[in-house]
C-alpha cells in the first residue's frame, strides 16, 4: 500500500515569484519523513506539490519530476483528482465540514469515490475511526455534528476521513500547530501507528515533534526573504538532529537562528 | 420586507461570541451611551411593525365585521353599499402562484449564477459580472412591466400555447377566458427576472465566503472541482442561500406596479380557476388598482384586510425560513 516518492529538480512557482527551487530527494515508504524549517522557507509547499494541492492556488505551477513508485506525478495524462485520491492530506487547521455528521465526514471520500452500499460505507467509518484512534470517543454519536468535537478529535476526524479512502501516501501540514499537548501527543502516537501502513510526510514548526516522530529529515532554508527557498539536506533524523552535514542545519537546530 | 439579514445565517468559525449581549460593557459613559442608542434602534424597529399590524387590524376590523360572504374562501369582491361581500381567495392564489413560480425559476438560475461568479469565471470577468447582475436590481419596476408586456410577452406566447395545448389537461395549464399572454405565468417570469438579482447577490456573498480549508479538505479527498462545490461550498452557503429566496419571494409577494400592467383584469363573476393562464390581480396589485375607491372607510378597510393578509403572509414566510435555518445551526458552528 505504501509507496515511494522520489522528487527531482522540482522549482515551484506562484505566478512569476519562484518559491521553491531544484528540491531533489527521496522519501521512504512506510516511514515518517519531516519537513523542518523557517517560516517562508517553502516547506508547506513543497508538500503541497506531492498531490498536486499546490495548483489549487491561483497561478501555482511546477517545473521538475515527482515520481509516485516511479509513475510521474505531473505527466501530461495524469488526473490531479487521481492523485489527490492516492495521495492524502491533514491541514493545519482541523477542516472537518461543517454541515456533516462525524460519519458523513469520514464517509465523504467513499462516496466520492462513488460508493453507496450502507453496510461497506458503516464498516469504513468504524475501521478509520477506529485506525484514528477516535471510534471509542465518538461511536455513541456519529450522527452528531464532526464541528462540536474538540480540536484533537477534530484532527484525528480529519486523519480517519483521510485514511478511509485508502491512500498510498498521508501528508500532514503542521497537523499540531492548533491542538494543545494532550492533543498532539494523541496524534504523534497515531502516526507512530500509521507509519506501519503508510508513507507520511509531515511539516512541523516543532523541532522536538520532529526528532520524536520521524525516521528522517529534511531541513529547508532561504538566503534571504524574496529568494526561493532551497532543500538543504534529507537525512535520517538521528543525523540531522545530531552530526549534521551542513553547517545551516547545525544553526537551526541548536537554535542559533530561525 | 423580510427580516431575515444575512449577517444572521453565516456561520462564523468560532460559533457565538462569549461577549454577546451586553456582557461586555465596561459601564463608562461611551458603552453606555452607544448600548442604549443600539436598544432604541432596536426597539423603534418591533414598535413599528406592531403600529403597522395594530393599524391593519384597527382599520380592517370594521369593514370585515360587514362583509357578507367569506373572507377567506369568496371570489367575489364588491365592497361599496350595504351589503359588502368580498373575499381573497382568488387574490390570494394568484399571489402565491406567481411568486412561487418566480421563486422556482429564479433560485436555481441564481444559484447557478452566483457558482459561476465565485467559482468558475476567470478573475477580469467576475467583477463585472457581479456588478451587471446589481445593475439588474437597480431597473425600476415599472421598466419591468412595460418590457414585459411589450417586449417579453409576446415572445412568450409560443411556449404558453405549447402548454396549454399539451398539458392542459392538468388544472394548472388549463386554458381559461384569457386568450392572450397576458397571465399569471408571464407574471412570474417577469417576476423571476426581478428577484433574480437579489437572490444572486446574497448568494454570492455566502459562496464567497466559504472557507478555503473546507474547500481544501474536499479537493484533497480527490474531490472534482463540482464535487467540491456540492461537498463545500453549497452545505456553506445553504442557510445564506434560504434566506436569499425568501427576501426574494417577499419582494415577488409585494411587487405591483409591474403585475399590475402584465395580468389582465377579469370581468366580475369570472369562474375561479387554478390555471397559470388566468388573469387576475395579486393582493399588492389589487390594492394598487383600487386605489380610486378609497371613499369610504368601509371600502377602504376592505382593501387594508387584504393588506393585512399579505401582511401576515410575508411573516409566515419569514417563520419558515427561520425555522429551516434554526435547523441546520448545529450543523453550521
Amino acid at each position: 500500500m505504501a509507496k515511494r516518492i522520489d522528487v527531482s529538480d522540482l522549482d515551484i512557482f506562484y505566478g512569476s515569484f519562484k518559491a521553491v527551487e531544484g528540491v531533489s530527494m527521496s522519501i521512504e515508504p512506510r516511514a515518517v519523513t519531516a519537513f523542518i524549517g523557517p517560516s517562508g522557507c517553502g516547506k508547506s509547499t513543497v508538500l503541497r506539490t506531492l498531490n498536486r494541492m499546490h495548483e489549487v492556488i491561483p497561478g501555482g505551477r511546477v517545473e521538475g519530476k515527482v515520481l509516485l513508485d516511479g509513475q510521474d506525478l505531473y505527466a501530461k495524462d495524469v488526473d490531479p483528482v487521481g492523485v489527490r485520491r492516492t495521495v492524502g492530506m491533514v491541514f493545519q487547521r482541523p477542516n472537518p465540514f461543517p454541515t456533516m455528521t462525524i460519519r458523513d465526514n469520514v464517509a465523504a471520500g467513499l462516496k466520492l469515490n462513488g460508493v453507496k452500499n450502507k453496510a461497506r460505507l458503516d464498516e469504513v467509518v468504524e475501521k478509520s475511526l477506529k485506525g484514528a484512534n477516535l471510534w471509542n470517543e465518538v461511536k455513541d454519536r456519529l450522527d452528531k455534528p464532526g464541528a462540536g468535537l474538540s480540536g484533537g478529535q477534530q484532527q484525528r476526524l480529519c486523519i480517519a476521513r483521510a485514511i478511509a479512502v485508502e491512500p498510498q501516501v498521508l501528508l500532514m501540514d503542521e497537523p499540531c500547530s492548533a491542538l494543545d499537548p494532550i492533543s498532539t501527543l494523541a496524534i504523534e502516537d497515531l502516526i507512530n501507528e500509521l507509519k506501519e501502513r503508510y508513507t507520511i510526510v509531515i511539516v512541523t514548526h516543532n523541532m522536538q515533534q520532529a526528532a520524536r516522530v520521524s525516521d528522517q529529515t529534511a531541513f529547508f532554508n532561504l538566503k534571504a526573504t524574496g529568494q526561493p527557498g532551497k532543500l538543504v539536506e534529507l537525512d535520517s533524523t538521528s543525523k540531522i538532529f545530531n552530526n549534521p552535514t551542513e553547517k545551516a542545519t547545525e544553526d537551526y537546530i541548536s537554535g542559533r537562528f530561525g | 420586507m423580510t427580516g431575515v439579514s444575512i449577517a444572521d445565517k453565516t456561520p462564523g468559525s468560532h460559533g457565538e461570541s462569549p461577549l454577546s449581549g451586553d456582557g461586555a460593557s465596561t459601564g463608562r459613559l461611551g458603552d453606555r451611551l452607544f448600548g442604549g442608542a443600539a436598544i432604541g434602534a432596536g426597539a423603534v424597529v418591533v414598535g413599528l411593525v406592531t403600529l403597522i399590524g395594530v393599524f391593519l387590524l384597527s382599520q380592517a376590523i370594521p369593514s370585515l365585521m360587514k362583509n357578507e360572504a367569506n373572507f377567506l374562501t369568496s371570489t367575489e369582491w364588491s365592497v361599496g353599499g350595504d351589503h359588502p361581500r368580498f373575499g381573497i381567495l382568488r387574490l390570494l392564489w394568484v399571489t402565491v402562484l406567481s411568486s412561487l413560480l418566480a421563486l422556482t425559476i429564479a433560485v436555481p438560475i441564481g444559484i447557478a449564477v452566483a457558482l459561476f461568479i465565485t467559482n468558475y469565471a476567470p478573475k477580469w470577468l467576475s467583477k463585472p459580472a457581479a456588478s451587471t447582475v446589481d445593475l439588474l436590481a437597480a431597473v425600476p419596476s415599472i421598466i419591468f412591466g412595460l418590457w414585459g408586456l411589450r417586449v417579453f410577452g409576446p415572445r412568450t406566447e409560443g411556449i404558453q400555447n405549447f402548454l396549454r395545448e399539451k398539458a392542459g389537461w392538468f388544472p394548472l395549464f388549463k386554458e381559461t377566458t384569457v386568450g392572450s399572454f397576458t397571465t399569471i405565468f408571464l407574471a412570474g417570469l417577469v417576476l423571476a427576472i426581478m428577484i433574480l438579482p437579489i437572490i444572486t447577490a446574497l448568494s454570492r456573498e455566502v459562496f464567497a465566503q466559504t472557507p478555503t480549508t473546507h474547500k481544501e479538505g474536499a479537493l484533497a479527498l480527490g474531490a472534482t472541482k463540482w464535487e467540491m462545490i456540492r461537498t463545500a461550498v453549497l452545505p456553506f452557503g445553504k442557510p445564506g442561500v434560504i434566506s436569499a429566496a425568501m427576501l426574494g419571494l417577499g419582494r415577488a409577494l409585494g411587487e405591483t406596479v409591474a403585475v399590475m400592467i402584465l395580468i389582465s383584469s377579469l370581468a366580475q363573476g369570472t369562474d375561479f380557476s387554478f390555471s397559470f393562464f388566468d388573469g387576475g390581480e395579486t393582493f399588492a396589485s389589487k390594492i394598487a388598482l383600487g386605489a380610486g375607491e378609497f371613499d369610504t372607510p368601509q371600502k377602504t378597510g376592505a382593501y387594508i384586510a387584504a393588506g393585512l393578509v399579505l401582511f401576515i403572509l410575508t411573516f409566515i414566510v419569514n417563520a419558515i425560513a427561520r425555522i429551516v435555518i434554526e435547523r441546520r445551526k448545529a450543523f453550521t458552528e
